[in-house]
């Protein structure tokens, strides 16, 4: 699997970059060998497992040699041997030889009716046995025993799991998760011998195996025994030809083994001391190794850390990380021993370390996450274990579990895809990752509240083999390998000023973008040098070159600005002689106190801008929208303080600022706030001695409260840091992360140490926001005074 | 038995739209005709295109779109539309319909 991944990546990136040849041990092309559980159990055939199948190499005109075992590599000719004298030249050598099972030494073990639990022909030899004997032995407790030992007892056997080991699975479980395991498989069926040492196969006259008989002298009835005790890197090939090799082939974070023309990849390589056996990982190596052969030579593997999903119909079970805790870790517990539910979080410095859940598993790939980007938990971990709360539009309240969901619900509600077509996309098509049912389903691809369900589904029906893209690593688009970071740095560190030299410098692999990463770059530019950076109108989704907020029919509609959502009769006034003059059909009250003219043409924006001359509202831009107030204590009889003119403050303090989302506001003037400060960006909040601000609040897709930043006294103060707190946005959160994205992800301490403690910071970030504010034009005066006239204009003919 | 006999009704014209630089590198200008608008691109290299200004998802006007490559961004939902033949890109499926350009000493003409 790992190596005919990395071709499938190298064809990604460098489809012409080699010519391929294919050499395959094994007759028939390769199958998704993580899903032989559910074959040996009856739940999917060989034919729903193959990956690639000959058609596939054909049509990438790739040389498949099925049935030839290459035996020897010659490094200095740089040739391969077949064991049929078959040879071929190299530049370069992917090995992906993987492993072999481990066969206890003991005597007998070469007896007819014991085998091993690895590849298709031992699972057709089981299925085969499974008809024709009764008592089966299966000597290991793992993950692989006991889908094993699951397979077979679904195939109607008597079935007993031998297990060294106190407990079941003891590298992925705790004991009480491994004892709830236990039940439930004993429930079953199934028997269970723990803490027995297998000494020899018992074989009778036939040369066939009878029985199992135990070190303490104890022995077992057995018509089939299957050794599922481990794997071992097969090596063979790479050691004859004097590669290092300690517990698999020794490679480097390229995928390159000593010698560096040679790379494995999957279960035959040791990374770093490590040989992985799942799935997930060896995803992550094929991606760098196909990086490395088409010559970018930036993708670094560092290792994984990689969770387990248990393949046996009707058992929940998640495992991932250091679940064993100890040496300074936390662990929060639940564990409803009637109820069948175990859930165990292993915390190190507010930050998931491991977990192991056994029953309700719908949380395990939402603290894989966490756990992997690191992230910190300090402001959740009263409400973690009972999980990612909101799974999107049809798993609100997590009470829909992906895998309870029946084919016919609706999983995106933006684009109307079910569950069925989503699963039957990933299984039709071989899809892995989110962004490729994205791409196939469109599911979770317009306002990404279900992605949560989405990831539930792939990782239900894909099983190990999903593996989430890591947010750390992600790259910016499908154009470059390069993170939000990586290139907001660059674009710092090397002063480039253009796209096309950000381009150019980070070797974009499209000459100019896709439409993901140009209006991003073209953020990130202005955001890092204002006033120096040209901005580039091609690479602005339409509303922001456009300066109006495009329809579904192709109008345009127009919200002119109105300071903290006061407006006068004049300008009531020129509105409504606005929409007779220009025929608007649609005039409609916003939710942030304005008002919107929707329908305008697009020819008439210019006009219909300088007939109204007023302000610019952004309502179409990553920018600063509105700032919402209430009345205030100028008329409210419980107002504290004048809300409405701090908002007019703000509103015309930060004005015309992009950002990577939109930005909203809002000032309340008591408590009771009217202006729902509570769900905005920043909210602020005024009682009897000043001002509380509030952060990252958001009412859209997934309703937010904002968090308490601090209190402030006077209305100078609430400027600098609600400036300065906007200003760190700008200048750290990725590209369309709203602000509540971004507080989540650094820790609302964080922003606390750097704009409440450090004084300095704040008014360097609030003097950064001011420069780069300082005399920005308002775009609709520009545009009715004629500036970028064709943008507006029809060609005649 | 069936027989279709189709005669050309109006014969195509070449017209002249504008001049190459009316149309922003990587942008688009709009045609407006009774018939439906076109939308004329201009890639980075200086190519011209033409495409009926309707994506073949929900009829959003690709002219207003982000132009990449030899692609249109549209501006509904995204969709990536080939600007050589109107095709969308894999896995989306439809098209939009082409107009063959000209350009001659810097000027656009369009066969409509």
């Amino acid at each position: 699997m790992a190596g005919v991944r990395t071709l499938e990546e190298l064809l990604k990136i460098a489809p012409d970059l080699y010519e391929i040849a294919v050499f395959g041990a094994e007759p028939h092309a390769n199958y998704n060998r993580i899903l032989l559980s559910p074959v040996l159990a009856g739940e999917m055939t060989i034919k729903d497992i193959m990956l690639n199948d000959v058609d596939w190499y054909a049509r990438n005109n790739i040389r498949l040699m099925l049935g030839k075992k290459v035996v020897r590599i010659d490094r200095r000719a740089r040739q391969v041997f077949a064991a049929d004298g078959t040879a071929e030249d190299y530049d370069r050598l992917l090995l992906a030889t993987g492993s072999n099972p481990f066969i206890l030494p003991v005597p007998g073990k070469d007896l007819e009716g014991v085998l091993a639990y690895r590849d298709i022909q031992d699972t057709n030899a089981m299925i085969a046995a499974s008809k024709k004997v009764r008592h089966a032995v299966v000597v290991g407790g793992g993950l692989l025993g006991l889908e094993a030992a699951n397979g077979l007892k679904l195939r109607g056997m008597n079935v007993t799991v031998v297990h060294l080991m106190e407990w079941l699975m003891e590298r992925q479980l705790d004991r009480t998760a491994a004892q709830l395991l236990q039940q439930s498989l004993e429930v079953k069926g199934l028997h269970f011998l723990l803490q027995k040492q297998t000494a020899e196969i018992l074989g009778n006259a036939g040369g066939r195996v009878r029985g199992v008989r135990f070190k303490d002298g104890s022995e077992i009835a057995a018509d089939l025994v299957v050794m599922a005790i481990g794997i071992r890197p097969n090596t063979e090939l790479a050691e004859s030809a004097g590669l290092y090799c300690n517990r698999g082939i020794v490679v480097n974070d390229t995928m390159q083994t000593y010698d560096p023309k040679i790379y494995a990849v999957g279960e035959c390589a040791a990374h770093r001391g490590v040989a992985y056996g799942l799935v997930a990982p060896l995803f992550e190596m094929a991606k760098v190794c196909a990086n490395h052969l088409a010559h970018f030579g930036i993708g670094r593997y560092q290792g994984s850390v990689s969770s387990t999903k248990l393949k046996v119909t009707g058992i929940d079970l998640f495992s991932a990380g250091d679940f064993a805790g100890g040496g300074g870790t936390e662990e929060i517990v639940l564990n409803d021993a009637l109820g069948g539910v175990y859930k165990k979080i292993v915390l190190r410095d507010d930050r998931i370390v491991g977990t192991v859940l056994y029953g309700d598993t719908t949380d395990g790939s939402w603290y894989f996450q966490l756990l992997r980007d690191k992230q910190s938990v300090a402001g959740i971990r009263d409400q973690l274990m009972f999980g990612q709360n909101h799974l999107g539009n049809s798993g609100h309240q997590g009470q829909s579990r992906a895998v309870a969901m029946a084919d016919t619900m609706e999983v995106c509600g933006c684009n109307g895809v079910c569950k069925g077509a989503i699963v039957k996309a990933i299984k039709e098509r071989g899809l892995f990752t989110l962004d490729d049912v994205r791409k196939h389903t469109k599911a979770s691809s317009s306002c990404g509240s279900c992605t949560g369900l989405v990831e539930q589904i792939l990782a239900s029906t894909v099983g190990g083999a999903y593996a989430p893209q890591l947010a750390a690593t992600k790259p910016l688009c499908g154009c470059t390998d390069y993170t939000h970071e990586q290139v907001r740095k660059t674009i710092r560190e090397q002063k480039l000023l253009s796209i096309p030299a950000v381009m150019k410098f980070l070797e974009w692999r499209e000459p100019n973008g896709c439409a993901s990463c140009r209006p991003a770059l073209n953020y990130y530019l202005l955001c890092a040098w204002p006033h120096e950076v040209q901005d580039d109108p091609q690479s602005r989704f339409i509303n922001e070159r456009a300066h109006a907020n495009i329809q579904k029919d192709g109008t345009f509609s127009v919200v002119p600005r109105m300071f903290g959502g006061i407006t006068n009769a004049d300008q009531l006034r020129r509105i409504a002689d606005i929409v007779d003059k220009y025929q608007i059909p649609t005039v409609k009250v916003t939710g942030g106190q304005r008002i919107d003219l929707l329908g305008v043409k697009k020819e008439d924006l210019p006009k219909v801008w300088r007939d109204l001359d007023m302000p610019s509202g952004h309502a179409y831009a990553k920018a600063l929208r509105t700032v919402k107030t209430c009345v205030g204590s100028e008329w409210c009889r419980f107002g504290v303080q004048d809300s409405t003119n701090m908002g007019i403050d703000l509103e015309k303090d930060l004005w015309r600022m992009y950002a990577p989302h939109k930005v909203k506001m809002a000032v309340s003037g008591c408590p009771r706030n009217c202006a729902e400060s509570g769900v905005k960006d920043v909210g602020v909040i005024g009682v009897d001695s000043g001002w509380e601000i509030y952060v990252g609040g958001n009412g859209g897709i997934k309703t937010e409260v904002a968090q308490f930043l601090c209190k402030v006294k006077t209305r100078e103060e609430v400027l600098e840091y609600a400036g300065a707190f906007l200003q760190l946005y700008r200048e750290e959160a990725r590209y369309l992360d709203r602000t509540v994205h971004y507080v989540k992800r650094v820790g609302l301490d964080e922003i606390k140490k750097r704009i409440v403690d450090d004084a300095a910071n704040r008014k360097a970030l609030y003097a950064r926001l001011k420069h780069a504010l300082e005399g920005v034009p308002d775009p609709w005066k520009e545009r009715a005074a004629g500036e970028d006239r064709r943008e507006f204009e029809a060609l005649a003919v | 038995m069936k027989a279709a006999a189709l005669r050309v009704v109006r014969a195509s014209t070449w017209v002249r739209v504008c001049r190459l630089e009316d149309i922003p590198p990587l942008g688009a200008r709009v045609v407006h005709r009774e018939a439906g608008d076109i939308a004329v691109f201009r890639n980075a290299g200086n190519e011209v295109f033409a495409l009926a200004d309707r994506c073949p998802h929900k009829g959003g006007p690709l002219s207003q779109g982000i132009v990449h490559g030899n692609k249109v961004a549209c501006p509904l939902h995204g969709w990536n539309i080939r600007l050589e033949d109107g095709r969308a890109v894999a896995p989306d499926e439809g098209c939009a319909a082409t107009f063959p350009v000209r350009i001659e000493s810097g000027e656009v003409f369009l066969q409509i």
